[in-house]
């Protein structure tokens, strides 16, 4: 059945039991990916999915959901059915309706249209990966996670008013991971991860040269003191953070009580002025971009915070209609409909009079902590609370002399962090998850084993 | 006449599948696979999500799907599926073949067609209709997050359940043919409590598998009152101060630390790719000699238990670590292919997309002799983990845990809730540090995240001290 057929499907489905008000999301994909182990293919993999997310309102306007991945007629009309049963318990006290916005006009990347290189291309061209990579430099003796993937899907939003919305994308990943070893030291890891439109996209050189100095940077490693420190983070890092604390622009988490943030924080100052915090799924750079959310609501360029202070939240319909506002293409659909954000974008504003421009990474003598990639998010951030305490991979520098950190952890508040921006970068990074400068924070607790 | 047609041109759950398996198999073998693994899986699952006082997400989901893994040699070629048709199950297995480049001249496998049928499902098929319904389910939450209502401190109360019931049908060409029905339930409190410029939070998750009636039994007046009471200890609590100090880790899920510091390292899928440090320690000492550790999937009712693992073996009982000394690994059927350790009924997968994997179960560190008085009075100054947040270990075998809930301990004493600390080390120097094993042996559930997905586990210990570990905080 094609996105078409599908639509037609699930209206003559409902009709026939006599649901008036429906919609529906689905995605279709195509996975290949492969990983192999010293020079032999180790695991190979295909997938065919198929998912379809069908949302139904009862006589009452109460909201059921049901997801299935039979997409027959008759799994999608056993789909419709659980839907209407789920109905009798939907939200009595927070409505959801179709989104405003869901017929508006979106914009589709223009992207060549790539097709699959097949697996065999793939275990080639990630075999010759490993290979370089081990032979890049004498201490790394294995890449014990590595990975090639190519996908291609298509994702449907249509409902019973009329709203249809289809696109289709293809994406492709290079995952190196290595292990670097030398005689009475622990080993050492680090990696790279870099995406494209299709595998002839992706720079697999770069992917390398990346994961080998990474990995080789952290040979020469020494316990950390545990104190307060210099923070500069890498682009990465510092997106990861304010990943981890999106819940702060999210009314969502605003309205369920687990943000720092509450109804009446826009316009409340959070950080510096020289900060704008930007959500622009659309980003050129962004390869996972969708034109549309969950809800149908098309995808937008959105300022978080600007000069340092909130300036939006993001929204799904039901938010933005408590809010009085209108939804930003952020939701995903569901029985409570989750919102998140796309891809984040970091900028210096023109307000950055008061910044110390003289903390450079690549130039500053003094002493410093880099950090250039945070762990564990999941187990070590406590969003509603504002805290963290995460590993990270990273280096102390002094005098330009850097030095790997062995095994340590940064911790502190999310507000407190953005309290003490001292300095961002002008240079912005494109990441796998949005684009950032460096940005260098002080005095944030660390804890090594020195 | 219609209706036998169907059926032999595809599966049809609760029915014997056997001929179109054989065929299918027969068809992969016969272009010169060495061996597949069928597995098929059709889900009913349910979610249901109280805040406050209200219901505000009924979330029912069902699927099927079939994942198709051949063998040539050590390599393996996995293909997915949502078509379970006879022609969409041929056609994954000609993806599969051609992925690994196997051709017809090559040398044939033999395979003898499928043994008796191993129906671990026969009683279980009314299971179906004793779980409890959604309006069971959700009485029952909105009763909890009530009792969550205990003073005006608590901004947000949730209660959560879900429910996964798993039919699958294994077969392979080594004549393996199973099938079974698998249920898992889960209920979670949380709340957040608020005063001034403190917050806190609480939490606690309770599960089990195959036991229809488990939630109707459940407490949700002593688990309301454990999370409120854990929320309240540590709404005014300082951070912790950062560095290397003796800790006590309570019981239950305080086994989490042996489950991502060491269990993880025991898995062979870790030796395959050469990221354990346990390797080439077979039979020596890795562990204090107080500490012997078992991961199983036969405790009744456990979260990580099973019938049959996702590989068509019963599960057994594994004693990894004996006195300190590691005996075995824990291994599924690519493990014992490529590493030589024999299979434990360990191939576990989340779901039909997985190939399955070498996981662990119910995982647990053996009780010792000691009372959790005697721990506690046995350290000057320290630290007590109450309750464990999440945590994971690194590509060196490096760990990190939250604590979240915690206490200071003084001259043998538990004092003040502290917050914000994390624990942090390496497996293979912390297990020897285990020098004190309590006589209070406990098990808790959860999800364990991994190269299959996610699975259910049990992870569980008494309460252990541990002599040193580097403390994260402020």
């Amino acid at each position: 059945m094609n996105s078409r057929e599908i639509k037609t499907q699930i209206s003559e489905a409902a009709d026939s039991l006599n649901l008036r008000k429906w919609d529906y999301g689905a995605s279709f994909s195509n996975d290949y990916s492969v990983q192999v182990d010293k020079g032999e293919a180790k695991q190979l993999k295909v997938s065919q999915k198929q998912i379809l997310t069908i949302r139904v309102w009862n006589q009452s306007n109460l909201v059921g959901i049901t997801t299935t991945s039979d997409i027959s007629e008759s799994g999608i009309k056993k789909a419709l059915k659980q839907a209407n049963i789920a109905s009798d318990f939907g939200n009595k006290n927070e409505s959801t309706e179709f989104s405003p916005l869901a017929k508006d006009p979106i914009k589709v990347k223009e992207v060549k249209k790539r097709s699959p290189v097949g697996i065999k291309k793939l275990l080639t061209l990630l075999r010759e990966a490993e290979v370089n990579l081990i032979e890049s430099h004498e201490s790394i003796k294995s890449v014990p996670y590595n990975g090639l993937s190519e996908s291609f899907f298509e994702r449907v939003y249509a409902n019973s008013d009329g709203a249809f919305r289809c696109y289709s994308k293809s994406q492709a990943a290079l995952y190196l991971y290595a292990r670097a070893e030398e005689k009475n030291s622990k080993p050492r890891s680090s990696g790279s991860v870099k995406l494209g439109y299709g595998v002839d996209d992706i720079d697999i050189e770069s992917c390398i040269r990346e994961a080998s100095n990474k990995t080789i940077s952290h040979l020469n490693y020494s316990p950390i003191k545990t104190n307060k420190y210099l923070i500069c983070f890498s682009p990465e890092s510092f997106l990861t953070i304010i990943n981890a604390f999106s819940s702060m622009f999210n009314a969502r988490s605003i309205l369920d009580g687990v943000s720092l943030s509450n109804k009446n924080s826009i316009g409340e100052k959070l950080t510096t002025e020289a900060l704008n915090i930007y959500d622009d799924g659309l980003h050129e750079k962004n390869i996972s971009s969708s034109p549309f959310d969950g809800e149908g609501t098309p995808t937008k360029r959105l300022c978080l915070i600007n000069r340092g202070r909130i300036e939006n939240f993001i929204h799904s319909e039901s938010t933005a209609r408590i809010f009085n506002t209108i939804p930003t293409g952020h939701a995903g659909l569901g029985s409570k409909v989750s919102v998140s954000p796309d891809w984040v974008v970091v900028e210096k504003s023109e307000e950055n009079f008061d910044l110390k421009t003289s903390l450079d990474h690549s130039t500053y003598e003094g002493e410093f902590v880099y950090i250039e990639e945070l762990n564990a998010i999941h187990a070590g951030v406590r969003a509603s609370q504002g805290s963290f305490s995460l590993p990270f991979d990273g280096w102390l520098y002094k005098n330009r002399k850097k030095i790997s950190i062995e095994s340590a952890t940064v911790a502190g508040d999310i507000k407190y962090l953005l309290k003490n921006i001292v300095n961002i970068e002008s240079s912005q990074e494109v990441t796998t998850s949005g684009v950032s400068p460096h940005i260098w924070v002080d005095e944030l607790s660390i804890t090594g084993d020195a | 006449m219609l209706s036998s047609q169907i059926k032999s041109n595809e599966i049809v759950f609760g029915s014997c599948n056997k001929d179109l398996l054989e065929e299918i198999i027969f068809y992969a073998i016969g272009l010169g696979a060495d061996f597949i693994e069928i597995f098929i899986e059709n889900t009913d699952n349910s979610s249901v999500l109280a805040e406050e006082d209200f219901i505000t997400s009924v979330s029912p989901s069902i699927g099927r799907g079939a994942g198709i893994r051949i063998f040539k040699e050590k390599k393996d070629g996995f293909v997915s599926t949502n078509d379970l048709t006879k022609h969409g199950l041929m056609r994954s297995v000609s993806q599969a073949i051609e992925m690994l480049e196997i051709t017809e001249t090559q040398k044939r496998e033999v395979f003898n067609g499928l043994n008796k049928h191993k129906d671990y499902s026969l009683s279980k098929k009314k299971w179906i209709n004793e779980v409890p319904s959604i309006h069971e389910i959700s009485e029952k939450l909105l009763f909890s997050t009530k009792s969550l209502k205990k003073n005006n401190k608590i901004i947000t109360r949730k209660g959560s359940y879900s429910r996964n019931l798993q039919e699958v049908i294994i077969a392979s060409s080594d004549g393996t043919y199973a099938t079974d029905i698998r249920l898992h339930q889960t209920v979670g409190l949380n709340v957040i409590a608020s005063d001034a410029q403190y917050r806190s939070s609480g939490s606690r998750r309770f599960g089990s598998s195959g036991m229809p009636n488990e939630f109707r039994l459940w407490d949700h007046e002593k688990a309301a009152d454990e999370v409120f009471e854990s929320s309240m200890n540590m709404l005014y609590a300082d951070y912790v101060d950062a560095g290397q100090m003796p800790v006590v880790l309570a019981n239950k899920f305080g086994g989490v630390i042996f489950h991502e510091a060491c269990g993880h390292l025991l898995e062979t899928t870790q030796i395959e790719r050469g990221t354990t440090p346990f390797e080439n320690k077979l039979n020596e000492k890795i562990a204090h000699e107080s500490v012997t550790a078992i991961d199983e999937g036969i405790s009744e009712g456990s979260f990580g238990s099973l019938s049959v693992d996702d590989e068509g073996m019963e599960p057994e009982k594994s004693v990894l670590i004996k006195d300190g000394i590691l005996k075995k690994f824990i291994s599924d059927r690519a493990g014992e292919l490529r590493t030589g350790h024999k299979r434990t009924g360990s191939g576990r997968r989340q779901n039909y997309s997985f190939a399955a994997a070498s996981r662990m179960r119910n995982t647990y560190i053996a009780q010792g002799d000691y009372s959790k008085e005697d721990l506690i009075s046995s350290i000057s100054d320290g630290l007590y983990c109450k309750s464990m947040g999440g945590g994971s270990v690194g590509a060196t075998g490096q760990f990190n845990f939250a604590v979240e809930e915690g206490y200071l301990i003084k001259n043998g004493k538990l004092t003040s809730p502290v917050k914000g600390a994390t624990l942090i080390g390496e497996a293979k120097e912390v297990m020897p540090k285990i020098s004190m094993c309590g006589n209070d042996l406990e098990l808790a559930p959860g999800f364990c995240g991994s190269i299959s997905g996610s699975v259910n586990v049990t992870v569980g210990q008494p309460h252990i001290k541990v002599d040193s570990i580097t403390v994260g905080g402020r």
